[in-house]
């Protein structure tokens, strides 16, 4: 289990006076202090960790949000926002004495005005309902976690989610217009808005991804997109995992980026066929399901080179969708990968990396090897076309020791993703289930850096401390400047 | 400054590095230079020495199959677009040459130029900006610290989103040394579909039907009938909106009847093909019709797409201005006849529910005299001066060149 930061012993001490004011605050059943209601908070989706807050504060207003900061600010009282809960990586982990801003209340849907194809909304809305909003008049909203149905887009924004459609559509740090966010202080202030890049530092993008340490997102505008005409899918398998790596590359070599490009491994295959029955098949080790979307005559014709391109890596089978029925048929199993998985084995951790492309068969056979060093067994679903890689580690936690072996084994599998130039987290974030492991990308004068943005926000790191830094430092300490002072004049630099 | 200042030109990131760490010994500011191209956009400023980045130059990775690329900052922007044209890739936000409108050389600018200016084309309404295509950064603070952000993948969340931050900051939160875009192929073909003779108001609804629809349309701009004879050699007979449609032929050829189709209310649609199409887009791009030679004041002002044509109407109330509109109309550019009434201007904007105007020409008096950049409320000001305090601390990079970020006093 990680160290989270020491629970502040004299606000532990104060909590019966602190609940009352936030009472004061927050009127009705917003504030909630009582141990049996509070279970349900006491994790988000890495279930493997759990800690009841201090209380759980649920406003409904914007203003209530700035007044509850800033009495937690003045009073140094630390806080964890939260929206839906389905972090994967910890991040809305409540602390020990911290109050949990739960932000679910604000779920209305504020301005749909398709003629700017922007949509306000309030953070607590979910990431479906945003499309669900718009969809009458044949608009969604692209970036799509396989939460969406649950998760909220205060959370996607908090860790620029992404999903299927981000190889071609974005992020969610590209699909954003505008925030509203509220400080630790209490100040309010908008970034952006229905208009494009606004001037001045882009605190859009800082926000966007900042895993809940930066600011409270209390409205967002997010871009629209007209459905497109057509969606067509082929399903594609290949003998090895190389062959399958190959053909992704050529594709995307072709100029063609498909509104999505999943792969499975033959452990991810046959979870999935034994649970959905979509008929996958089972004589290969990797499947390939590319989507090609737009107007039909271009689905069709590109749909005839992925074909190509397929044969020419020795694909041994490949269909393609007829019907909507079909197309659906063919994203069943993918979409129930985690749940199919969760049929075979009694436990699974769901990690996060992304590598280049290029890199994929190797890492591949590098997470053979590792699956023997560790003893465990891991099935692979990824969004091929970026990169990015989802393995599932199987282990039963009511064996000793599993869990702490299936940690160590992710832990060496991210470690793999960097050295081959990925990265530690490509949608999930940091959270607490990758804080240790920042220090593989960054060193220290990256991190002291980092941290100094969340100084410029919150000097007192009042908010989500424990999250996605391995150790906090003091803003004053990082304040120091240590310059080793040359004196005058470089003698090696040229100049002119 | 002039030509005969003296300037440092490191040509390792070390170099960069220590220049900077003199400079926060010294508590010597520096003007950050890539190729001065863009030297005349923001405030005049004061600085002692001038840190150029062009001998910082040349690839550092390019990889055509993952769709990556590359570069130390100073590397010039002309031979990376070269590259990427000879792998039929390209930058997809399209940045602009501002060569022309500022009446110097074209072709001149350095990659972390256009990051740090974080400019798009008109494709920024289908693509997004450059901020939205890089991957990593590495830099060096006012601390005088090599540090850096991102990697070279695209998916990627690992810490705060530094290489993003940093776009658009003008070089006053860092130096960049090295920068990773994302790049991708150039679509197959192009053309472009017109229409003619439509008023500001009505075009902008045409604009907006045309968005909106699935026609995938990458650019929309409406050129009225004040600037359609500086466009592609005077070809265009009337006041005409203009939509791009780009990617495989046969579906650039169905998108276009598609859209001619959904148009029609507006009247009948003519087509532009591939040449034209990209003559006419490099010139709205690098606002061809007010390059033009005049130090005449110009604005280049962001609002919400439906909202360009109604400032322009009320600021024609009150002042002789010149105007047209790209992405979707949210894009205007400003010509004013006199002043540069920023104070009007301002107003005029928040009147439409808010954007953003940058005077990105004009004569130097009058640079000094207003707000060059969209000044900020005082929450948002104070949290932006914190956060070049935490980069800057002693206030060295390019100080005074956002207005509204006061240097912080010396440590
Ligand atoms: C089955 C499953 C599938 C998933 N698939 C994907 C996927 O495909 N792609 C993907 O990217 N993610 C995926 N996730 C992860 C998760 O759903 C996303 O990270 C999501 O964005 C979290 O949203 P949430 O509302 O649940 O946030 P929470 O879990 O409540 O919080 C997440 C973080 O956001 C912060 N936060 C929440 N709301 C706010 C706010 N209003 N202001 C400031 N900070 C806030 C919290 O402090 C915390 O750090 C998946 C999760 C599950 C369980
Ligand atoms: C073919 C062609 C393509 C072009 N493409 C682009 C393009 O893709 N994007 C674009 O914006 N413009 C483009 N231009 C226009 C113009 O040349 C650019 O704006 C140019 O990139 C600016 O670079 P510069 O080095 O001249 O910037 P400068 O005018 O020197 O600097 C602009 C601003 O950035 C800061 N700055 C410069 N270098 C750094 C650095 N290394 N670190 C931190 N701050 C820095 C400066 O302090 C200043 O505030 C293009 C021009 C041509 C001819």
């Amino acid at each position: 289990m990680l160290k989270m930061p020491e629970p502040d012993a004299d606000v532990l001490a104060r909590r019966k006076s602190i609940v009352a004011d936030l009472r004061d605050i927050v009127p009705g059943e917003g504030v909630v202090d009582a141990t049996s209601e509070m279970r349900a908070f006491e994790t988000d989706a890495l279930t493997a960790y759990r800690q009841m807050p201090l209380v759980v504060v649920l406003p409904e207003t914007v203003e209530q949000v700035s007044r509850v900061l800033r009495y937690c600010h003045k009073n140094g009282i630390r806080v964890v926002p939260r929206g839906s809960g389905t972090s994967l990586s910890g991040g809305a982990l409540p602390l020990a004495d911290a109050v949990l801003l739960v932000m679910s209340r604000f779920n209305r849907v504020l301005d749909i005005d398709y003629a700017n194809r922007a949509v306000v909304v309030q953070p607590g809305v979910t990431n479906l309902g945003i499309t669900h909003a718009v969809q009458d008049e044949g608009f969604y909203y692209a970036p799509d976690p396989s939460s969406q149905i649950a998760c909220s887009i205060g959370g996607n924004i908090a860790e620029n989610s992404g999903g299927v459609h981000s190889l071609k559509y974005g992020l969610t740090t590209n699909n954003v217009l505008g925030l509203e966010v509220v400080l630790i202080n209490g100040d309010k202030v908008r970034l952006g808005g229905k208009h494009l890049d606004s001037e001045g530092y882009d605190l859009l993008a800082l926000m966007t991804g900042s895993e809940g340490l930066l600011g409270v997102v209390t409205e967002v505008t997010v871009r629209i997109l007209q459905k497109p005409e057509t969606a067509r899918a082929a399903l594609i398998g290949f003998p090895t995992s190389e062959t399958a790596g190959q053909c992704v590359a050529d594709i995307i070599a072709a100029g063609i980026i498909p509104g999505g490009m999943e792969m499975m491994d033959r452990p991810a295959i046959h979870a999935a066929e034994d649970f959905v029955h979509a008929d996958y098949p089972l004589d290969v080790e990797a499947l390939l399901i590319v989507e090609l979307d737009g107007p039909e005559a271009e689905v069709d014709f590109l749909l005839a080179e992925v074909e190509a391109l397929a044969l020419r890596n020795g694909a041994t089978t490949i269909r393609v969708s007829k019907s909507e029925e079909e197309r659906a048929t063919f994203w069943a199993g993918r979409k129930a990968a985690f749940p199919s998985v969760g049929r075979i084995s009694p436990d699974y951790l769901c990690m996060d990396g992304t590598i280049p492309r290029k890199e994929l068969p190797r890492v591949l056979a590098g997470m053979r090897e590792l699956s023997e060093i560790h003893g465990l067994r891991v099935a692979n679903v990824f969004h091929a076309g970026d990169g990015n890689l989802h393995p599932l580690i199987l282990y039963d936690a009511n064996k000793p020791g599993e869990l702490a072996a299936a940690e160590a084994f992710g832990a060496d599998i991210l470690r793999l993703c960097v050295k081959v130039g990925g990265v530690l987290t490509g949608e999930h974030g940091v959270g607490v289930e990758k804080r240790e492991l920042m220090p593989e990308m960054f060193n220290e004068i990256d991190l002291d850096q980092q941290m100094r943005v969340k100084c410029a926000f919150d000097e007192k790191h009042l908010l989500n401390p424990g999250k996605v830094f391995p150790q906090l430092r003091r803003c004053a300490e990082l304040g120091r400047m240590h310059i080793h002072a040359g004196a005058m004049p470089f003698p090696d630099i040229p100049r002119f | 400054m002039t030509s005969g200042d003296p300037h440092l030109r490191p040509t390792t990131e070390d170099q960069v590095r220590d220049a900077v760490a003199w400079a926060a010994v010294e508590k010597t500011p520096l003007e950050i230079v890539g190729h001065g191209s863009k030297r005349a956009i923001g405030r005049p400023m004061q600085t002692a020495e001038t840190l150029s980045l062009a001998d910082l130059n040349g690839l550092t990775l390019y990889e055509p199959d993952e769709l990556v690329l590359a570069a130390w900052a100073g590397t010039p922007l002309v031979e990376i677009e070269k590259v990427l044209a000879e792998n039929n890739q390209r930058f997809e936000f399209e940045p602009m040459d501002y060569g022309p409108l500022l009446g110097e050389e074209p072709g001149r600018g350095t990659i972390g130029g256009m990051l740090a200016a974080n400019l798009a084309g008109p494709r920024r309404l289908k693509a997004g900006a450059a901020r939205d295509h890089v991957l990593g950064i590495r830099c060096v603070t006012g601390r005088g610290e090599i540090v850096k952000s991102g990697g070279r993948v695209v998916k990627n969340v690992t810490g705060y989103d530094l290489s993003k931050g940093l776009a658009g900051s003008w070089g006053t939160l860092a130096v960049l040394t090295e920068v990773t875009m994302k790049v991708l192929p150039r679509a197959q073909t192009e053309a472009t579909s017109v229409l003619f003779g439509l008023t500001d108001s009505d075009a902008t609804a045409a604009m907006s039907l045309a968005m909106g629809s699935s026609g995938e349309v990458a650019s929309a701009a409406h050129l009225p009938e004040s600037v359609k004879g500086r466009f592609i050699d005077g070809q265009l007979p009337r006041a005409a909106t203009v939509l791009r449609l780009e990617g495989f032929g046969p579906s650039v050829d169905y998108r276009f009847e598609r859209l001619a189709q959904l148009l029609a209310p507006f009247g009948p649609t003519e087509r532009l093909d591939d040449a034209q199409s990209r003559q006419l887009w490099q010139e709205v791009r690098d606002v061809k019709p007010f390059a033009d030679g005049t130090m005449r004041p110009v604005w280049r002002v962001s609002v919400a797409p439906m909202e360009g044509h109604a400032l322009v109407a009320a600021l024609r109330l009150k002042a002789g201005i010149d105007a047209f509109y790209d992405w979707q109309g949210g894009l205007v550019w400003l010509r004013m006849e006199a002043g540069a009434d920023a104070v009007g201007l301002r107003q005029a904007i928040r009147a439409v529910g808010g954007g953003h105007a940058t005077l990105v020409r004009a004569a130097p008096e009058l640079r000094r005299s207003v707000d060059v950049f969209q000044p900020q409320p005082g929450p948002l000001a104070a949290l932006s001066a914190r956060l070049k305090a935490e980069f800057d601390p002693i206030g060295i990079l390019n100080p005074g060149r956002m207005a509204a970020l006061k240097a912080p006093e010396p440590a």
